[in-house]
């Protein structure tokens, strides 16, 4: 095989050639030719590099990597005896180089397995050849060569791979049931409205690997019988939905989506739709409603959407995630897949690790891993050394776990029977100086806001929680508070339609389980333990520490501190609004919150 | 663009991405650079240049990229070579003709045996 210092590879992209890449190509060859270099540099056709549309025609150079944009008969001129004959990169013609560092997922640590988010920053997601050069599409074709639809369901069965959207369903067991329903045309569907605050592992496989979910359900599709697919992508997520499109368009051009897949006779197309960002439209009943255009509303189930969903007609709906895994499974092997995670919930899971933990982002564990190890040895321990309180995980709608739950196993059922949910993984993590009834305020305000007003129990319950929850933060709760928020939330979890209402109530539920002593402190004493709760805190001025520098009084934004210069000062506390900038300020340590 | 019209198409594309792909990733892999500036050239730095490209294509050496770079501001020493194996000191070598480019391909890229006498800064 010849050898070449270097390759200039062209983009072949249709913008770039209506352009002129064509022409630059051609120019090149002549210039090399007469800097008698052609026998020892490379020319290759691309796909896109860069933007075509602000960057083409352009070329990358390696080993330098050199990326030049915005071509003209002169740039190719200069370029060709600058960098070929003299070696001198050209900064005037070069893209910019992108940020490459990415706080969203870090370098993976030691106990982790990357599955999912292997490919993410390795691959360039908008050239389908990067992920064709990592395998990509080998699990596609060997389903439409080797396998039939039993096959593929007999092996989705068999991995035990289960929803990532958080309820945990066998994945082989939805696609059997989709398959055997009757009913023409069957439609394919993937769930990427992700909502959860903190959670952002679907928007990042589909910014880092769309290719990924585009074949998991090509093969989902293919086991179905499914020749339409849509992708729910929440309109937040802009550059995900750019990035996917561009990643259909090419997996079409590549004959890979699209009228017979491969020379194989199996057709299936695939479209993005867009949400406008409503919590409930991750629901599937309400998802499904609005790719028909209707108001976003869920509806009772059954049926179910693999008998009666899109258009009312047999549907399957999977997570983003959960479609990722599919290439993965059949390409490395059931063996592969089932050696990893617990004995009920094989393979990885990815998780958010989100609020006071020191290192936040994305991670992926087999499930299995405790909270421990995965928030310890992983997340790093709790910021700035201070101790643990409580980790909420799965969104929400999840509960809050305190430290007796730190050894628990991760998977479906643990969280389950420890009262919290696995969501789509995110994972708050919360130390000593949170306030869980502050906490629990926090996301009934959130799942109140969402719900979208269709069943009573959801619509006025969540209302009422929140209500009693702003009651006693603000130092007005009353005994029959306690009493009064078990009552609602075992009706609202009994009574509303659709999961979200269903799930609503948990953070109350398991502060209330949990950390009671903090609920009976607010309403009996009228006392914060955390410190949070402005109405119940007091700001005072340590005799001991103050020096009387002034600071504190010249930043108080109601002049409530009083006090003359090297002497000690005094708050208000009738004008103080305890916004605690004094004690930002404060260098001596002298203000103290009780 | 390829259309993929068979499994065959697909695995053809894959040796062909994977190659670009290899490509780009540098790590873990030695580098040789010539200085190529005005003065370099003129004092032969192509001829260095294509003796240890021929150099690296009679023997196949795998993993060697070959890179140039404009003048090394080392005045007197053209043509000038540098190179880099990974996890080690960089090494440059001065007044490099293609029968010493050989050389120091053969005794430091292959063997690992740094020239000393050639040295001109480490």
């Amino acid at each position: 095989m010849a050898y070449y210092r270097s390759t200039i590879l062209v983009s072949m992209d249709p913008v770039c050639i209506e352009k002129g890449a064509v022409q630059v190509k051609e120019q090149l060859i002549e210039e090399l030719k007469l800097h008698k270099l052609l026998d020892e540099v490379e020319i290759l056709d691309s796909p896109r590099i860069g933007n075509p549309e602000s960057e083409g025609p352009d070329i990358l150079v390696y080993p330098e990597g050199s990326h030049y944009i915005a071509l003209t008969p002169e740039s190719v001129r200069t370029i060709v005896v600058e960098h070929f004959v003299k070696g001198r990169e050209l900064a005037q013609y070069e893209a910019k180089m992108r940020d490459l560092t990415d706080e969203e997922v870090r370098e993976p640590k030691e106990k982790e397995i990357r599955v999912i988010l292997e490919n993410i920053g390795k691959i360039d997601p908008r050239n389908i050849e990067d992920y064709i050069a990592v395998d990509g599409y080998q699990a596609l074709a060997k389903v439409l060569t080797e396998m039939t639809p039993e096959d593929v369901i007999q092996t989705m069965l068999d991995s035990k791979l289960r929803g990532r959207g958080g309820a945990g369903f066998p994945t082989g067991l939805k696609w059997k049931f989709a398959h055997q329903a009757q009913g023409n045309p069957k439609y394919m569907v993937c769930n990427a409205d992700e909502g959860d605050p903190g959670a952002f592992m679907n928007r990042k496989v589909l910014e880092g690997d769309p290719h990924s979910v585009i074949e998991g359900m090509t093969i989902g599709a293919f086991a179905v019988g499914s020749n339409q697919g849509y992708v729910y992508c929440r309109a937040e997520y802009p550059i995900a939905v750019s990035t996917l499109n561009i990643a259909i368009a090419q997996a079409k051009e590549y004959g890979l989506l699209g009228e017979n897949i491969m020379g194989s006779g199996f057709s299936f197309d695939l479209e993005v739709r867009m949400g406008a960002g409503a919590f409930v439209c991750g629901e599937e009943t309400a998802l499904i409603a609005s790719i028909e255009g209707s108001r976003g509303e869920p509806r009772v189930r059954p049926p179910f959407p693999a008998t009666k969903g899109l258009w009312g007609k047999p549907t399957n709906i999977n997570n983003v995630e959960t479609y990722a895994n599919v290439p993965k499974i059949i390409h490395n092997g059931l063996d592969w897949y089932t050696s990893m995670g617990s004995e009920k919930s094989k393979g990885t899971k990815t998780f958010a690790l989100a609020g006071d933990v020191s290192h936040t982002g994305l991670i992926e564990v087999p499930f299995g891993m405790t909270l421990r190890e995965i928030i310890y040895d992983i997340g790093g321990g709790i910021k700035d050394g201070k101790a643990y309180k409580a980790v909420q995980t799965g969104g929400p709608m999840g509960g809050c776990l305190p430290a007796q739950f730190l050894d628990l196993e991760v998977d479906y059922e643990t969280l389950g029977a420890a009262g919290s949910i696995m969501g789509s993984g995110g994972m708050i993590v919360m130390d000593e100086h949170t306030c869980m009834v502050d906490i629990a305020r926090f996301f009934m305000e959130f799942t109140q806001e969402e719900s979208c007003g269709k069943c009573v129990p959801c619509r006025v319950g969540t209302r009422r929680i929140l209500e009693i929850l702003e009651r006693i933060c603000a130092g007005e709760g009353v005994p029959d508070d306690i009493p009064m928020l078990h009552n609602l939330c075992s009706e609202i979890i009994q009574d509303s339609l659709c999961g979200l209402g269903q799930g609503a109530p948990n953070p109350v539920v398991s502060t209330l389980k949990h950390f009671l002593d903090e609920y009976e402190a607010h309403i009996y004493e009228k006392r914060c333990p955390a410190k949070v709760c402005r109405n119940l805190i007091k700001f005072s001025i340590s005799e001991e520490n103050c020096t009387g520098c002034t600071v504190c009084a010249r930043n108080c934004p109601v002049s409530a501190i009083s006090g003359e210069r090297k002497l000690l000062h005094v708050i208000d506390q009738d004008l103080c609004i305890r916004c605690g900038i004094c004690q930002q300020v404060c260098n001596f340590d002298a203000v103290e919150v009780n | 663009m390829p259309t993929i019209n068979s499994i065959q198409d697909l695995k053809r594309l894959r040796e062909e991405a994977q190659k670009i792909k290899d490509m780009r990733d540098q790590t873990g892999k030695t580098q040789v650079v010539v200085g190529m500036g005005t003065v370099g050239i003129a004092a032969g730095a192509r001829e260095t240049l294509k003796a240890i490209l021929a150099f690296i294509e009679e023997q196949q050496l795998p993993d060697i990229i070959l890179r140039q770079t404009g003048n090394f501001g080392i005045s007197g020493q053209d043509p000038v070579v540098k190179v880099i194996v990974p996890n080690q000191e960089e090494v440059i070598y001065g007044k490099i003709n293609p029968d010493l480019a050989r050389k120091i391909m053969q005794n430091h890229v292959v063997d690992g045996n740094v020239l000393v006498e050639y040295v001109i800064e480490e």
